[in-house]
């Protein structure tokens, strides 16, 4: 369009520049921050450009946080929730779409309501279930009067426990639905006129044809779980199931310390959390926006 | 709700299929929140035995508990505050990187990188920008002492965590604003330049007005994920304090219930804050019903 | 007097050139019909026209002002959209008062010019509703009347009823040429269907990839297409194209042997391969055999109720006739036909250009233009 607007493209660009360095600030001072010694760093203001210890000071946290086995456990985690859940939205999604029953719409109001409730809101009454999963039907199977004895399954200090909890998703289900809505109808009557029966369907046509759509919902999750800061907190005491992202509780002293918290070391520890899932959203980040927008309306 | 004219018959298959998820549900949704509301209307006797019947006494408690009525105010101006910035900020940056002048596509992707952070590593961060004796705001107390502390004034507290959540979810509502503004049709942008309108014009009477049902969907986004991010945040920066200044509700009710024990009050103090969240997104769905829809 | 020129327009987005040079002239008052096939630059060339796309080289003058860099809102230009481009969320008046409103108009003024234009293009009753109620139509006439609230100079329509079931369209062809009539001022039209070039323009501008191939009155781009591209495109079913070589003058021989004769005054060089035209409507389908006839095949007829199409092959080429209904179909799957000398076309197989006289009587109306 021929418009001639040089003053407001001019703020423009200002307001965008300012944008970008408020969003990336953060970010650059915890870099920087994790590059000096303990005295610049706590000198006010810390300078802004890095200092030369970069490298003893990630090797200190990684040693003192014991920081490998934590970001293993918090990528077994991550994959486990990622997985499951692409998993489990399309499936759920699939039954939804694909089939017609009687509980069809009472099953999907079902999960939708659960997108209501995060789970930082009920977690109290999940924690309970946590420690044995089994006894919802223990309960229900006493109330029916059979003396069936289920045994317990307790999911605390356990991968089962930092992943099961977390992989029902409403919105995942959603996105699926979504997209499935929109593949032609054509196809399943071409694909059934071949003979193709409903997993063959699913599995040689539908998935293949929701990569993108299976990549941006991968990033999300993979991002949600590997964050996922007061579940793991709740379900793990024994360290040897700690998180990476659980550690930044322990990099900072509490409040009621005397001494300046190691600010040096503490920010190399937060940045070596921040990392991974900030290099999965940056390499997913073409498929992530074409999987959003053409989710939208 | 459309659907699909063609499906497939095998009926066992659809249930197979989507039984795992409904377990799960089940097993760490419904029954748990079932089972909350219980104990909000039960109390553990201090010497063991079964579970007493005390009806409305957890409720009164809680209701009867000022520092109960702090956490939801903090919560609240938390929530709004946050939203406010958040979406204000994000809806300007999206407005101008949808203007597509040279570089937008670069802007575009870095403004989602926050989203990656997880919310105790951005308290993190922002407790050492914002802390009272090193990163960098703390420099004014240099020619006014003790105007910043986080560690003593509320004040600068809430500052510190509305800040830190707003920072969070920019990038959130960018992509959100930026997907709807794309799905206008450029034909109404020329449109409303044939007819005289200039870029800032444009905005005010067609952009925004069609950007309604995004604007109320992120709303509530918004506010539930305030309620999300908050702990993690929180527990992280202040510490609920100082004084409880910014003594959250998802806060208090894991420090009620995991540190102090007091599994009932937490549980009635889950269920008012279930409710609560409930209330917004039905509040949400029914107004945009009722409001969007043009095309 | 708002009279268009466009000279040496060229564009391109990235490395693909969409316009290659185009040259034209519009007087005031003309109903000008742009008509192409999908990505041949038509529609480019309006939107530049209309200040939605930037020119790369070349000027455009409106009223004799160079428009090239002023915005779309003051070239004195109204634009009706494929899609109409309705704001979704104002009513009826307030979509057709928007421009009024920007330029700051009082309500009152507003509200009376509305009412007018509204009451012209038959929508008084559906003020207050929103495009989302209205039918194809309707949205239709709403962004006429946006357009036309703005007594503009220049009417631009970006094939506005392509979007319309045919009979629909039929109505709503009558209704912008009198509108035309009405207002005075130029109108730039384009679109792929002939049927609608050919009933609207008063000059008919063909373009194919990004150049024009040829300016003229629909009648005489009917009658003398400038190539064969043209002659392709215009006329339905599309003109009969034969290989031949001319042996002498007035005479062609086709691939098979076979001798056809055309207008000996055509410019036409002995020895040359040529490529042979003749429309389906001007072949003469006979009762009986004559000197200079042929029996062709006939492998199918399609009836149109106000006359048949018989599909064969003439010496070997694919050829349709049209017949009249009072003729008879042909039952016994063969037609004597008789192709006349004078409605014969020769066209330059190389260059697609048409073989004219041999005396520089050209009939071409404006510029043909080579890149």
């Amino acid at each position: 369009m021929v418009e001639r607007t040089p003053i407001l493209n001019i703020l423009t660009h200002a307001i965008l520049l300012i944008g970008l360095v408020m969003l990336l600030l953060p970010l650059w001072i915890v870099f920087v921050a994790s590059t000096h010694d303990f005295r610049t760093v706590n000198t006010v203001p810390m300078p802004l450009w890095p200092g030369t210890h970069m490298v003893e000071n990630y090797i200190a946290t990684w040693n003192q946080s014991d920081f490998g086995p934590k970001m293993l456990n918090s990528l077994i985690m991550a994959v486990g929730v990622t997985v499951g859940k692409i998993t489990i939205a399309a499936l759920s999604a699939y039954s939804i779409v694909y089939f017609r029953y009687r509980f069809r719409m009472v099953f999907f109001w079902l999960i939708f309501i659960t997108l209501m409730l995060p789970l930082e809101v009920r977690i109290v009454p999940t924690y309970a279930v946590a420690a044995n999963a089994l006894r919802p039907y223990q309960e229900i199977i006493n109330l029916t009067g059979l003396s069936i004895v289920l045994p317990e399954w307790r999911l605390l200090n356990s991968y089962a426990g930092l992943i099961l909890p977390l992989i029902a998703t409403a919105t995942g289900t959603f996105l699926y639905r979504q997209f499935f809505l929109t593949v032609p109808e054509e196809l399943l009557e071409a694909a059934k006129m071949d003979g193709t029966g409903p997993l063959r369907f699913f599995w040689d046509i539908l998935l293949p044809l929701s990569k993108t759509n299976m990549a941006a919902l991968a990033t999300i999750m993979f991002v949600y779980a590997w964050n996922q800061y007061l579940w793991p907190l709740l379900v793990i005491t024994d360290p040897n199931y700690g998180t990476a992202v659980m550690q930044l509780q322990r990099i900072v002293p509490g409040p009621n310390f005397g001494e300046p918290p190691r600010w040096h070391t503490a920010m190399a520890g937060t940045l070596m959390v921040m990392l991974p899932p900030l290099l999965v959203v940056i390499f997913m980040q073409r498929w992530f926006v074409r999987g959003l927008i053409s989710q939208d309306k | 709700m459309s659907g699909k004219r063609v499906t497939f018959n095998q009926r066992w298959l659809a249930g197979l299929l989507i039984l795992p998820q409904l377990l799960l549900i089940f097993t760490f949704f419904y029954w748990p929140t079932g089972e909350a509301l219980f104990w909000a209307f039960t109390l553990e006797p201090p010497f063991g035995g079964e579970m007493q019947w005390v009806g409305w006494q957890n409720f009164t408690t809680v209701f009867e508990d000022p520092l109960f009525w702090n956490s939801v105010r903090r919560s609240i101006v938390f929530g709004v505050a946050s939203t406010a910035i958040a979406m204000g900020i994000g809806l300007l940056l999206a407005l101008f990187v949808d203007r597509q002048l040279p570089g937008y596509k670069g802007f575009r992707f870095v403004y989602f990188w926050p989203y990656a952070v997880a919310a105790p590593a951005v308290g993190l961060a922002f407790r050492f920008i914002f802390a009272p004796d090193a990163g960098f705001v703390s420099a004014i107390n240099q020619w006014f002492p003790n105007l910043w502390n986080p560690a003593l004034d509320g004040v600068d507290a809430m500052i510190l965590i509305i800040l830190a959540n707003a920072w969070s979810m920019v990038a959130y509502n960018f992509i959100f604003f930026l997907a709807g503004l794309q799905s206008i049709p450029r034909s109404l942008i020329e449109a409303g330049a044939m007819d005289g309108s200039g870029v800032l014009r444009r905005m005010r009477d067609i952009q925004l007005p069609l950007m309604a049902p995004t604007v109320f969907f992120l709303i509530v986004i918004n506010i539930t994920d305030s309620f999300v991010n908050a702990f993690g945040i929180v527990d992280i920066t202040t510490g609920g304090g100082p004084a409880r200044a910014t003594d959250l509700m998802v806060f208090k009710i894991f420090a009620d219930g995991f540190k102090g024990k007091d599994y009932s009050l937490a549980a009635a103090q889950s269920i008012v804050l279930m409710l609560l969240v409930c209330a917004l997104t039905f509040v949400q769905f029914r107004y945009v019903e009722r409001r969007i829809h043009y095309t | 007097m708002a009279d268009i020129s466009i000279r040496k327009i060229t564009k391109s987005y990235g490395k693909t050139a969409v316009v290659h040079g185009v040259d034209l002239e519009m007087a005031h008052g003309e109903f000008i019909v742009i008509l192409g096939p999908s990505g041949c630059g038509k529609s480019t060339l309006l939107r530049m026209i209309a200040g939605l796309e930037a020119i790369d080289t070349g000027q455009i003058a409106i009223g004799g002002r160079v428009v090239n860099d002023i915005e779309p809102r003051d070239r004195g230009c109204a634009m009706v959209f494929q899609n109409y481009a309705l704001y979704p969320h104002m009513s009826v008046a307030e979509n057709i008062g928007y421009s009024l409103k920007v330029a700051g108009r009082p309500r009152a003024e507003r509200a009376e010019r509305v009412a007018a234009v509204a009451k012209i293009v038959g929508l008084g009753d559906f003020l207050d509703r929103r495009p989302g109620q209205l039918s194809g139509g309707q949205r239709q006439r709403v962004a006429m009347a946006r357009a036309m609230i703005k007594e503009p100079q220049v009417f631009l329509f970006d094939e506005p009823l392509s979007n319309l079931d045919a009979k629909l369209r039929v109505q709503m062809r009558l209704e912008i040429r009198r509108l035309h009539q009405r207002l005075g001022g130029t109108s730039v039209f384009v679109t792929h269907d002939q049927i609608e070039a050919m009933t609207l323009a008063d000059r008919l501008v063909v373009m194919n990839a990004g150049r024009i191939e040829q300016v003229g009155a629909p009648r005489e781009v009917y009658r003398r297409p400038a190539t064969l591209f043209v002659a392709g495109f215009i006329g339905s079913p599309a003109m009969n194209v034969m290989t031949a070589r001319i042996v002498g003058p007035g005479q062609a021989v086709l691939e098979s042997g076979a001798t056809v004769r055309f207008n000996p005054g055509l410019a036409a060089v002995t020895g040359a391969t040529v490529a042979l035209g003749i429309r389906p409507e001007e072949v003469e389908a006979l009762a009986e055999p004559t000197a200079d006839s042929t029996t062709i095949p006939i492998e199918f007829i399609e009836e149109l109720g106000a006359g048949h199409l018989a599909h064969g092959t003439f010496e070997g080429n694919d050829f349709v006739v049209a017949l009249p209904a009072s003729v008879e179909a042909p039952t016994d799957r063969c037609l004597t036909v008789r192709l006349p000398p004078a409605a014969v076309h020769l066209f330059d197989p190389a260059s697609g250009r048409r073989i004219g006289e041999a005396a520089p009587a050209a009939v071409q109306a404006a510029a043909l233009v080579e890149a």
